[in-house]
């Protein structure tokens, strides 16, 4: 019983982390069509601007509370900084070619940020831990977990929530529904699709910044972080399925348990956990759990 | 008319700069070294940028004469040196590419490099069938020279087996009782040797304490929450480690909150160089080394002083143990230099003389005296030592306490004996004092 509580507890924190993240990529690909391995460095640019946040904050002697509201307004500054320029300046020239060349657009630009990021912060490290104290500690049985661990499931919800209302239950989100299905249609219809493209890859990188941002007070925050987080988000997107908000909250949740098990039952396979679900769900439902077979237009 | 004699004069004036040029190159003819290490990536922060800083101001000190002796000749007997400087990142199959441009194309006389294992075991083959000369001075894997035999490929730090000895014999001198252990190492080759060497020193110095829960992170994981619970669910006396640089740190910010520190003894093999950026969130009493008798751990003599110094002052921060290792390396490197070169009637040797000079020989560094004792006089061994944590709220660092030194011959195999088979004897000939 303890064993079992303490692989979900673990498995649902991973699993917030990681569809937060994820949640923006599946976006991204759900309206531009993009597969954005530059995800990663929008991830690793959130945790380089929250810790420099955080470090002001540090030094106005003001509540350590608002440390939190300075990594979420760090994620929205880039998001509003990076994105227009991104999307307006570089993608919207490749739309409509071939998905392949936009993944190696992508590649370069993750090739790009990663330099500009340690041309920016440097190689040394940052760390900013007191976000993580400010919550204390909450016993399980024999397990004792950090709080600030238990506000990233929190903040998973609230933020999956949003994003589902703002899609399904807001004119803007009928729009964007629209742009998903036919853009053609949705211009012809007076919607401004590039509007909505900027609207909705900003999204995705404030979404991965803020994934950054919040995870930062848990790593010393270096060259390299971008790495492996767009691995396991791909993973995430392919399971529920490309596009889907509800896919990459279950993937999420899949890939947490499967890894929790994995951690506890047989460390050994730790990502062999991952990829042999990420495996078995391509066997049976190449498109993903949640990602409907579309037809192909001619 | 006019035209005739101005292309003369053109050509006797380019002739007289060429000359003069030429001779100049003669009289400045360097000593080019191409120093390989990683400069983006997960281990430039912790390992590939300290080191290349360390060559920066070793070699500006060299170049100057300002290095102490026996290391205050201008450059390498008088050469200025010239640096060609490589980033390790992109895997081995860049590295080969990489190290073939370095002596082919750059035509350097020297490469000194690598901090991945995987690396070394790629490149070396490749120097030695070039019959370039290579000093490896960082990566970590025994195999290396326990599976190959080398004439042009030396490594001027100790193997990786070295570390976890030291730990399990600082653990018994220190009469830390250890009935269980636990263990979290990275999924890839140094992780992997880590383990299996510490759990044989165990089985040899704590022959009843029981590995318990072991877990292999992938590199470069960054969260360990699940990790952490794993080995808080079966706590042991003991946690060993051997993460290192991003994964490190991360795994100590997760896991000190969490109280892992307290429940379990955490010993870190190669934990040294987190110490100066986590300041005071690095719990005090954890036993750690620095694969060597680097940093705060390193024997006290000029030498090391002048060294901390020098290296404090250009970047602000004491040198850890990965700037320690190519410290030694370019030292080992400009005496084997100069010593061929006396040999060579002052002219630069060839890579022959040079290998047989650097072969077998001994040098003093700021970690202590450094010996090409194994595998034929290609690999070193040296001391190494360990210490327990402690942060001084006076001097706003993390402090060393409880250090011990170990020499080299009680932590390294003898030579001709592979280091699984020295474990597995019980360190049969090992002279420890």
């Amino acid at each position: 019983m303890q064993l079992a509580l303490t692989i979900l507890v673990d498995g649902l924190s991973y699993a917030s982390w990681l569809f937060i993240v994820a949640l923006g990529l599946t976006l991204v690909f759900g309206v531009l069509k993009i597969l954005n391995i530059a995800h990663g460095s929008f991830y690793a640019l959130g945790a380089y601007m929250a810790a420099s946040a955080v470090a002001l904050v540090n030094n106005l002697n003001v509540s350590p509370y608002f440390s939190l509201l300075a990594m979420l307004l760090a994620a929205v500054a880039l998001a509003a900084l990076v994105a227009p320029v991104t999307e307006r300046g570089l993608l919207r020239f490749f739309y409509g070619r071939d998905e392949v060349l936009l993944v190696l657009v992508t590649y370069a630009m993750f090739l790009m940020l990663e330099d500009i990021t340690k041309l920016i912060w440097g190689a040394n490290p940052y760390y900013v831990s007191e976000p993580y104290a400010l919550f204390g500690n909450l016993d399980f049985g024999n397990q004792s977990y950090v709080g600030y661990d238990l506000l990233l499931v929190v903040l998973a919800v609230v933020v999956g929530s949003a994003m589902w209302w703002g899609l399904n239950r807001t004119r803007f989100g009928k729009i964007v529904t629209a742009v998903i299905h036919s853009p053609e249609v949705a211009a012809s219809m007076g919607v401004k699709v590039s509007r909505v493209y900027m609207v909705a890859f900003s999204m995705g990188l404030f979404l991965a910044a803020l994934g950054g941002a919040f995870t930062a007070p848990m790593i010393s925050v270096q060259p390299g972080v971008s790495v492996g987080v767009i691995i396991i988000s791909f993973a995430v997107v392919i399971i529920g399925g490309l596009g889907s908000i509800e896919g990459a909250a279950i993937g999420a949740l899949i890939v947490g348990l499967a890894r929790a098990f994995a951690v506890h039952l047989m460390p050994v396979a730790e990502l062999f956990s991952v990829y042999v679900v990420m495996a078995l769900v391509l066997m049976f439902r190449p498109q993903g759990l949640f990602q409907r077979i579309q037809a192909r237009k001619i | 008319m006019s035209f005739p004699f101005h292309r003369s004069w053109r050509h006797g004036a380019a002739a007289l700069t060429l000359g003069l040029l030429s001779s100049a190159v003669y009289a400045q003819e360097t000593f080019k070294i191409g120093i390989v290490s990683f400069l983006s990536g997960q281990a430039a922060e912790s390992f590939g940028i300290p080191a290349v800083n360390g060559a920066k101001v070793l070699v500006e000190a060299f170049n100057k004469g300002q290095a102490p002796a026996p290391y205050n000749k201008v450059g390498i007997g008088g050469m200025p040196i010239e640096v060609i400087y490589v980033d390790e990142a992109g895997g081995a199959t860049k590295q080969v590419q990489e190290l073939r441009n370095l002596y082919e194309r750059d035509k350097v006389d020297v490469v000194v490099g690598y901090v991945g294992s995987g690396d070394c075991l790629a490149v070396a083959p490749v120097a030695e069938e070039l019959k370039k000369f290579l000093i490896l001075y960082d990566c970590g894997t025994p195999r290396i020279f326990e599976d190959n035999s080398f004439r042009y490929v030396f490594r001027t730090a100790a193997h990786a087996t070295m570390d976890n000895v030291a730990l399990s014999r600082y653990l018994k001198a220190r009469k830390v009782p250890v009935s269980s252990f636990n263990l979290i190492n990275q999924d890839y080759a140094w992780g992997q040797d880590s383990r299996k060497d510490f759990i044989l020193s165990m089985a040899n110095l704590y022959p009843d304490a029981k590995p318990g829960v072991d877990q292999l992170p992938k590199f470069g994981a960054g969260q360990y929450g699940t990790e952490i619970s794993a080995l808080m669910s079966k706590p042991a006396d003991l946690t060993h480690s051997s993460l290192w640089g991003g994964d490190l740190q991360a795994f100590i910010l997760q896991a000190g909150p969490r109280g892992l520190f307290k429940k379990s003894q955490v010993v870190l093999s190669a934990g040294d160089h987190v110490l100066p950026g986590l300041g005071n969130k690095m719990p005090d009493g954890t036993i750690l080394g620095a694969r060597g008798a680097y940093g705060l751990m390193a024997p006290p003599s000029p030498l090391n002083t002048w060294w901390w110094d020098t290296y404090s002052k250009a970047y602000n921060v004491y040198p850890v143990q990965a700037p320690y290792r190519m410290a030694q390396a370019l030292m080992g490197l400009k005496l084997a230099a100069e010593k061929a070169m006396a040999q060579n009637n002052g002219k630069k040797p060839s890579t022959e003389m040079l290998a047989a000079s650097l072969r077998g020989s001994e040098w003093m560094s700021p970690a202590g005296k450094i010996r090409m004792a194994l595998s034929n006089g290609q690999q070193a061994i040296q001391d190494t030592a360990i210490g327990r944590t402690k942060w001084s709220e006076e001097k706003k660092m993390v402090l060393l306490e409880d250090v011990q030194r170990f020499d080299a011959e009680c932590v390294n195999p003898p030579l001709n004996v592979k280091s699984e088979d020295w474990l597995k004897s019980g360190f049969a000939g090992a002279k420890c004092k």
